[in-house]
């Protein structure tokens, strides 16, 4: 049997391909594991080829559902009761997660204005988490000022910061682009690592206040939770605002494409930069409320590792999709807290997925639902 | 009285040269084909008229305005937009998202009104709407308004692109083969739309190979080869020209 | 003190210019940054501390030690170049005609399966590598150079020659060139492009294993991390060079090494690892192509 012949049979492709994969393994475990992963290999694979072969199943239509208006207007509406109402019912540790989860929504709305909207690759965007974050932690214990004077400081100096990046850095090509990026996020971890006197070095920042309202301050879990809340809220009601305008277009023209929108009057370079300070102004604003929360700030919450989960959460939503955005967050920080055993293959199975969401559904989980760029 | 004024316009990529000393002037309102072998240099020549690439010298005088040294989105603003030869669509959007996107330097509102969703943002959204619908009405798409980009038809693509141009409210619209790829009935169909669009006021250069298509409507004709121009003039005068039928016929034998 | 750091240096940067060969030609090829390459070298640094420690353990080190290693860098190759062939062909190849981005992001993922696929199976601690060389070496004008070291730059060296030479000479090297200059002029000319592509890979991770099995004897200890931070450092030497260009490649991973070690010295070794990142957004800043790339313009 010839090679050509090998590759056409199912059976005996899927058992190579399970053996190779296997020897490849086995240095790095033992023969037992080896074996089980070969196993498994030839199962699936022996299955899967098998299927495609005899196209018992037919080939999925492509699906772009739009939903029906009343769905489209209901949905929105009873997903914002049920996070209103969810504080009522859950304990302390799951309130504490779908804090974290707010956090993490307002950082992949961020983000997903500049490489879902404008298609640039940002691989530093925790960089200006970290720029928030630090910012609030630096004014608080060194100056004194309060949260909500902060807030638009720690937006204000992220975004900044986004801009500065981005004016050299957008005369690059698309993944030169991206590793520039993902340079200034290293810089800036560096730089809080070992700038001791401003920033505590590695030890971070302690005794950072929590937010007060009229006087009180809002220290108990379900009214940060709140808070947390009505921030998520407020970023999607303005981004998906600006989504459905000339400067949403202008966005996503751009990242369809550049030649074209420039030749149609669009100032590229403009409106690049302007999702730059767009986009980091919401991980400004997600620093601010993380450092507050945790009332502590270190270096090693704003690895690149957090940058690519961010980013993360981003793809599998659903690249360009605001609320793909949200429930790729949402996502991303639960499975992992409600499926405990698998935690520590949580990154495993991240990277699996990325690849795995670029080869088979680069539109994300949200991908089928078609978000309109202007209003009805 | 010309709406455009090229005068020795280059444009060398490293070591070759593209286009070397153009100059040509164009009428308001006119239909001016651009033709040539291939290689001749007609897309650099749009690429060079629109900003979509620098020329290395030259000067390009729109109305009043020397436009050689602006970029891109200046110059379609001021008024010139063309369709692609490999068509650009923006392929995630609707039919009528990518012409509204082409609105983009007419109506404009501050970033406050986009938040506050102002009663000025709202008619300003619609006026962009409705002028966009108009435009793939004009085109004759409209039916696809609600499509989305990537799964239209052929034919209705190019149209597309004619649309978006269009939309821009520019005064000269440069189409690069409209026609490609399309048959005889989808051809005559363009040659009725850009005379249609020829009545709108508007000035239409044309890079186009088929030459029934060219001795059609235009009425002018300019023709380059290896970048040089080498005739110009009346359908009729150029079809006898013998330069231009040496660089016809001399192309089809080196292929 | 400045012969020293020379020869420190050289040695880091005989390193990153073999890591640097796996990065720029597969972008010559395929125009793609393969963020996971520094993923191979890991995996060639833990290779070698696994199959050492194995002959180790079978009693061939005691018996030839020079055997012993000789097996375990064919090995190592071996396995690593396995990798890299796979890594092609499951998370590029499908994505050739998709967007830029998107192999990009799928090299991003392998990278980050590659770590957590090696924390897993081996552990979170730091491995040790086996064998001890000793700083015995070389004196000279005030100069130490251990053996390790001398070697390391000589192996470095004769690789590089060997590729040049083989992309230079052979038949195989000669149809890279092709296929990196125009696939479909390539595959006309009767080229399996997808075979070069696969060629390609397997010649990075060869290269990529090699830097990892010296860097782990050198430093006597390796991490499932290590493969990122030079990763980016071997990137940079290649954009430093002139990214696509061999010869760049080459440059680009010496300068590097001398940069970090003298800034090391005489600058400060806290932010050790920001100059390389420092250097790459200058370069890429002020001259994209680096300094052996040629100044190309985008025809439209």
């Amino acid at each position: 049997m010839n090679y050509e012949a090998i590759k056409k049979h199912p059976v005996l492709k899927a058992l190579l391909i399970s053996l190779f994969a296997a020897i490849l393994f086995l240095p790095f475990k033992d023969i037992k594991s080896s074996t089980i992963l070969f196993a498994i290999m030839f199962i699936f694979l022996s299955a899967v080829l098998l299927i495609k072969k005899s196209q018992v199943l037919p080939a999925l239509p492509k699906i772009r559902w739009t939903p029906p208006h009343f769905l489209r207007a209901a949905s929105v509406p009873s997903v914002i009761m049920v996070f209103i109402l969810l504080p009522f019912f859950l304990k302390d540790y799951y309130l504490d997660v779908l804090i974290m989860s707010g956090i993490y929504m307002l950082l992949a709305l961020g983000l997903n204005i500049i490489v879902g909207f404008t298609g640039l690759l940002n691989l530093g965007f925790a960089a200006f988490y970290a720029i928030g974050a630090y910012t609030y932690a630096i004014a608080n214990t060194k100056l004194g000022l309060d949260f909500w004077t902060s807030i638009p400081l720690s937006a204000g100096i992220a975004a900044l910061s986004g801009i500065a990046l981005a004016i050299p850095a957008l005369r690059l090509r698309g993944d030169y682009l991206a590793i520039v990026t993902l340079g200034f996020g290293e810089i800036v971890r560096l730089v809080l690592n070992n700038w001791d006197s401003l920033t505590n070095g590695p030890n971070g920042i302690t005794g950072i206040a929590r937010p007060s309202l009229f006087g009180a301050s809002l220290d108990k879990l379900n009214t940060y939770y709140y808070l947390v809340f009505i921030f998520v809220v407020i970023a999607v009601i303005i981004i998906r605002r600006v989504e459905c305008s000339r400067i949403g277009r202008a966005w996503i023209s751009i990242k369809e494409n550049e030649i074209a929108a420039s030749s149609l009057g669009i100032n590229t370079t403009k409106y690049k930069l302007y999702a730059f300070g767009f986009g980091t102004v919401w991980a400004g604003i997600a620093g601010i409320l993380f450092a507050s929360k945790m009332q502590f700030v270190s270096p090693e919450s704003f690895t690149f590792m957090e940058s690519v989960l961010i980013l993360s959460m981003v793809i599998v939503g659903g690249l360009g999709n605001t609320f793909g955005a949200i429930a790729g967050a949402f996502i991303l920080v639960l499975l992992p807290e409600l499926l405990r055993e698998v935690q520590s293959y949580r990154m495993l199975i991240l990277g699996i997925a990325l690849v795995l969401f670029m080869l088979f559904r680069p539109q994300g989980i949200l991908g089928g639902f078609k978000s309109v760029h202007f209003r009805r | 009285m010309y709406i455009l004024d090229v005068r020795e316009l280059t444009k060398h990529f490293g070591g070759i040269r593209a286009i070397e000393d153009v100059s040509f002037k164009i009428k308001g309102g006119r239909i001016v084909s651009i033709i040539g072998p291939n290689g001749a240099g007609k897309t650099t020549l749009f690429n060079c008229l629109t900003g979509t690439t620098r020329s290395t010298k030259g000067s390009i005088r729109f109305k009043e305005t020397e436009i050689s040294k602006l970029p891109s989105h200046k110059i379609a603003e001021l008024g010139i937009a063309r369709t692609f030869q490999n068509i650009r669509l923006f392929s995630e959007m609707t039919t009528i998202e990518n012409v509204m996107v082409s609105q983009h330097t007419r109506v404009r509102y501050d970033f406050l009104s986009v938040i506050t969703r102002s009663g000025g943002f709202k008619t300003k959204e619609r006026s962009i709407k409705e002028k966009a619908f108009e435009y793939l009405e004009f085109v004759g798409i409209e039916d696809y308004a609600d499509t989305q980009a990537d799964s239209l038809p052929y034919g209705s693509r190019r149209r597309l692109e004619i649309a978006r141009a269009l939309a821009t409210e520019a005064h000269i619209i440069l189409l690069d083969e409209p026609t490609a790829g399309m048959n005889p009935i989808e051809t005559s169909e363009v040659m009725a739309l850009i005379k249609k669009i020829q009545e709108l006021g508007k000035t239409i250069i044309l890079i186009e190979h088929d030459m029934k298509l060219v001795m059609g409507v235009s009425d002018r004709i300019i023709v380059l080869d290896h970048g040089v121009k080498i005739a110009e003039g009346l359908p009729d005068d150029v079809r006898n020209n013998p330069m231009v039928i040496e660089a016809y016929l001399g192309s089809e034998t080196n292929h | 003190m400045l012969l020293q750091q020379l020869i420190n240096g050289l040695t880091l940067g005989g390193v990153y210019a073999l890591i640097a060969l796996g990065y720029t030609m597969v972008y010559g090829i395929l125009e793609l940054i393969n963020f996971a390459h520094g993923e191979i070298y890991m995996l060639g640094a833990y290779l070698g501390i696994i199959f050492l420690g194995l002959f180790t353990v079978a009693g061939l080190t005691a018996v030839s030690l020079p055997l012993a290693l000789f097996l375990t860098v064919l090995l190592t190759i071996i396995v690593c170049s396995a990798y890299g062939f796979t890594m092609e062909k499951v998370a590029y190849k499908p994505l050739r005609n998709a967007p830029r981005l998107s192999p990009l992001i799928s090299a991003i993922g392998v990278s980050i399966f590659l770590q957590n696929y090696v924390m897993l199976t081996q552990g979170a601690t730091d491995k040790v590598f086996p064998q001890r060389f000793g700083d015995s070496g070389l004196q000279f004008l005030n100069v130490n150079m251990t053996y390790l070291q001398a070697l390391i730059i000589i192996v470095s060296g004769v690789l590089m020659l060997s590729l040049h030479l083989f992309i230079q000479k052979t038949r195989v090297g000669k149809a890279m060139r092709a296929v990196a200059q125009d696939k479909t002029m390539a595959a006309l000319a009767g080229i399996n492009v997808n075979g070069i592509i696969s060629v390609t890979f397997i010649i990075g991770a060869g290269l990529a294993a090699v830097a990892g099995i010296m860097v782990a004897s050198y430093y006597g200890l390796v991490n499932y991390y290590i493969g990122y931070i030079v990763g980016i450092k071997a990137f940079t030497a290649a954009v430093l060079g002139g990214i696509g260009n061999i010869p760049g490649a080459m440059l680009g991973g010496i300068i590097l090494g001398l940069v970090e070690s003298a800034g090391a010295a005489y600058i400060s070794s806290e932010y050790k690892d920001a100059y390389a990142f420092i250097i790459l957004i200058v370069i890429l800043l002020i001259k994209p192509d680096g300094i052996l790339g040629k100044n190309t313009e985008e025809k439209v």
